[in-house]
């Protein structure tokens, strides 16, 4: 496993290297960070903090209907909290996050030296965190959103929702789909140009694949998103009339943009999900996953389908029966590449030697619990077993099991599993354990009554219920198993905090993997490779070393990447790389300057453009020093 | 096109003349520093936009014809646009195409000269096409708070017409800097990935004006 000496870099390449992709000191140079492995870890303890915050809100809404007309927390607030949660859980973690773990992992796992379009980087997660801010600050000025997650007009619209609440979610929606947006931008120029040589499409890991295909799939849905909160927003202060029917307008419009987004969001939330499922069993099976071609075009099958799939969560408007029928299909069908990929994992445990260690055991809860919410799946996709359970607590009970289970479970394993990686230490085992049965335990005892619940008809949304309907115990024993997943949250960040200073010394590869961010040192160094690596097959830690092995000739003394072709990652031309920038923050605060101002006074949407376009401005525009760099290395091509 | 390929293909090969396996290194040295089209990074996000912006539009005119489809006339209440500015600015703006092409290519073969004269050309034409829109805009027979179909009309102008201004921002920025530096191999690459968002820009509206301007004047 150990390097052979001949490959080591001289301390002094490997320092100026170093030097060379360093961060500048002191607040401004953190300010100014485009390292995406800086931005990637802060991204991701960003996400785990709204996680945090969104379980704290579902938390108090547990404790509010633990009993029968309990008067912790009053109606209007529960609204507020509900939609709270949603909006956090939705667009402020699970889709981030992914999103956060691909900033950090993919340009480790493709080898390369960094991230493309690093300072579009930062300020997507600027604009990201700068978004959740608001939306919090709002909240605590109790001007939080009170319309639910997807924000059905015409209740959020402005007859039914006066005041700034839902000016407010409209505009974390423009906050986060920026940066979503720009971050799926990101990760499908650093996967298709800057592999390490050798690493042909077929080469690359599975879960680069998936993060791949989910940023494809946000380029496409997203869009929708933004357009219908940008047409509510304008409903609500400028008067337009999308989703007026008195002047023409339809409120049904409203569920089509938004479900057309919002189920493929499902899947961009799972697909990351699959991908750390696979480097899971690949490394706790000790074999590449089974059957690596099917599982790819799986993957991009799962994308396609989910584009077909957004009907089915309105077959109780009043859609042609015909149309719900084909909805009815396309989303029995997607049950065939889910199926094929478990199918391969589970040829991937039965033929492996299983290695069962923290990461392990949140993979294969993710047997258990997503087969349970597929299961459900099945059954809401029935349309009239749809009317009869939709709005109730059926409905969260299947939506719970999905997402913990298809993408927390999974990444709360990728988190053990890559924390060594991120931090040189191992989190520690034993809390790890607890951590994992507190969680299983919690989650099923919260969630799984929920489906009882649901078919005796408790329905979904309300901050309180009368006694001797039968609801009583059941919501009991949701509440209870809330506090246990509280319980096992505050254990999984107490790991984490504590086994940054004592964790067990984790080394470059404590798994033994086969991927390439286990190539280099943990934490990797600031170049991530002192040198780049050659590939020469789909699992290079477990394969014998052939030549070449490295790349050579990227300057030390100055950025540098090596851009290679899409298909067969063949060397093509070296990259001079952005130096750190402060703009790129300073233009995220311009654009909050511009976005929050819009809540105000649709003007700000015109002065507030100023400071934004003289920002990026000063992003673009070359320094001398920086080009002078550019040109001592400059070669034409011809 | 097959003959771009092909060029594309005796660039890749050079490319890889140009890499030299020795041992246990290889060795990139040789490698060129910034390259055209989808070699570039900045192609690829350039298409990465394109694909986002491509959709919003698309989402729009399918706003634009479920609204359409749940009423018994349109437009719901007046005329539709007039004809004379939005032709007449599809002209303008089919023409820029040339000037921009013109920019394209002298971008890709580092022709100083000729980037700062077709550059500044394009800039005249934008500003020209902004200056059109503006009638455009006076002229569509409603405002965006009279009815859903003007609110529809307003969504679709108003979108392209942001495109519009922050693509000729955009090149204005670079025109500048290709007049007063600093200068290096890849700002020509700029050139010609402004000049292909701006072929997106054009080719986008051809869509939009049919929507906006002849679909309210089809039965």
């Amino acid at each position: 496993m150990s390097e052979p000496p001949a490959d080591a870099v001289p301390a002094a390449e490997a320092a100026r290297l170093h030097a060379t992709w360093s961060d500048p000191p002191g607040l401004l140079g953190r300010l100014a960070s485009i390292d995406h492995k800086v931005i990637g870890r802060r991204f991701i303890a960003t996400a785990f903090g709204f996680f945090l915050a969104g379980g704290l809100l579902a938390a108090l809404m547990r404790l509010q209907l633990a009993r029968p007309q309990n008067g912790l927390v009053g109606p209007d607030l529960y609204a507020q909290l509900f939609t709270m949660h949603g909006t956090t859980m939705m667009f402020l973690f699970a889709v981030p996050v992914m999103q956060a773990f691909a900033v950090y992992l993919v340009p480790l796992m493709v080898g390369a030296r960094s991230i493309a379009f690093p300072r579009m980087n930062a300020f997507a997660y600027w604009i990201y965190l700068m978004g959740g801010l608001m939306l919090y600050g709002a909240f605590l000025l109790n001007v939080g959103p009170d319309a639910g997650w997807f924000a059905y007009v015409p209740l959020a619209g402005p007859e039914y929702s006066p005041g700034k609440r839902v000016d407010f979610w409209a505009q974390l929606i423009t906050f986060t789909e920026l940066s979503g947006l720009l971050e799926a931008i990101v990760i499908i120029t650093t996967v298709f140009k800057l592999r390490a040589p050798g690493m042909a499409l077929h080469r690359v890991p599975l879960f680069v694949w998936a993060m791949l295909v989910t940023a494809f799939m946000v380029l496409f849905a997203m869009p929708a998103v933004m357009l219908a909160s940008t047409g509510l927003i304008l409903d609500r202060l400028v008067g337009t009339h999308f989703y007026n029917p008195g002047e023409g307008g339809d409120a049904l419009l409203w569920q089509h943009l938004f479900w057309f987004f919002g189920h493929p969001e499902v899947y961009f939330i799972f697909i990351p999900g699959l991908g750390f499922m696979s480097a899971l069993l690949a490394t706790f099976s000790r074999r590449p996953v089974f059957g690596y071609s099917a599982m790819v075009l799986s993957l991009i099958a799962t994308a396609f389908l989910s584009f077909g799939l957004w009907v089915h969560h309105m077959f109780a408007t009043n859609l042609p029966e015909l149309g719900k029928s084909f909805f009815t299909a396309a989303s029995m069908m997607i049950a065939i590449p889910s199926a094929v990929q478990i199918f391969c994992w589970i040829a991937t445990l039965a033929t492996g030697r299983l290695w069962f260690r923290t990461p392990m055991l949140f993979a294969l809860a993710f047997f258990f619990i997503l087969v349970l919410g597929g299961m459900t799946g099945l059954m809401l996709a029935s349309v009239p077993l749809d009317l009869q359970v939709h709005d109730t607590y059926f409905v969260v009970a299947h939506l719970h099991y999905v997402l913990i289970g298809g993408a927390v479970f999974p990444l709360f394993g990728a988190l053990y599993y890559w924390y060594p990686k991120m931090t040189g230490r191992l989190m520690s085992e034993r809390l790890g354990r607890w951590n994992f049965w507190l969680f299983f335990v919690g989650f099923n005892l919260t969630f799984f009554p929920m489906h009882q619940l649901g078919l005796e008809g408790m329905p979904r949304r309300v901050y309180t219920y009368p006694a001797g309907l039968g609801w009583d115990g059941l919501n009991l024993l949701a509440t209870v198993g809330a506090l246990v997943i509280a319980a096992s949250v505050a254990l999984l960040l107490f790991n984490a905090w504590r086994s940054a200073r004592h964790g067990e010394p984790a080394g470059d590869n404590p798994w033994q993997a086969a991927t390439l961010e286990w190539a280099t040192a943990s934490p990797p160094p600031r170049a991530n490779f002192d040198r780049p690596p050659v590939v020469h097959g789909r699992e290079p830690l477990w394969e014998a070393p052939r030549e070449p092995r490295h790349v050579k000739g990227l300057a030390t003394d100055a950025r540098e990447v090596l851009v290679t072709t899409v298909l067969d990652a063949q060397p093509d031309h070296r990259a001079g790389y952005p130096d750190p920038s402060i703009w790129p923050f300073v233009s995220a605060l311009a654009t909050t300057v511009l976005f929050v101002g819009s809540i105000f006074t649709p003007w700000a949407a015109v002065w507030g453009l100023a400071p934004v376009a003289i920002a990026l401005t000063a992003w673009f525009w070359p320094k001398p020093h920086e080009t002078d760099a550019h040109l001592r290395m400059e070669r034409a091509p011809r | 096109m097959s003959l771009r390929n092909e060029e594309a293909l005796r660039r890749l090969d050079e490319a890889q003349r140009l890499v030299r396996a020795d041992g246990a290194v290889l060795d990139v040295g040789a490698l060129p520093s910034f390259g055209f089209g989808h070699r570039s990074l900045m192609w690829w996000g350039t298409l990465g936009l394109i694909a986002v912006e491509g959709t919003v539009f698309a989402l729009t005119v399918f706003s634009y014809f479920y609204l359409r489809s749940h009423s018994s006339q349109w437009p719901l209440d007046g005329a539709p646009p007039v004809l004379l500015w939005g032709s007449l600015n599809t002209a303008i703006l089919l023409a820029s195409l040339l000037p921009n092409h013109w920019t394209k290519q002298a971008a890709e073969r580092l022709d100083l000269r000729r980037v700062r004269i077709g550059i500044a050309a394009c800039l005249a034409m934008s500003f020209l096409f902004l200056g059109v829109r503006v009638l455009e805009f006076q002229t569509l027979n409603t405002r965006w708070d009279a009815d859903a179909y003007g609110s529809a009309v307003w969504m679709l102008l108003g979108l392209h017409t942001l495109h519009l201004v922050t693509d000729t921002f955009d090149t204005a920025v670079l025109a500048v800097l290709m007049f007063t530096g600093p200068l290096e191999g890849r700002r020509y690459v700029d050139v010609s990935e402004n000049a292909l968002y701006w072929y997106f820009v054009v080719i986008s509206w051809l869509p939009l004006y049919a929507v906006i301007y002849w679909a309210p004047r089809w039965p």
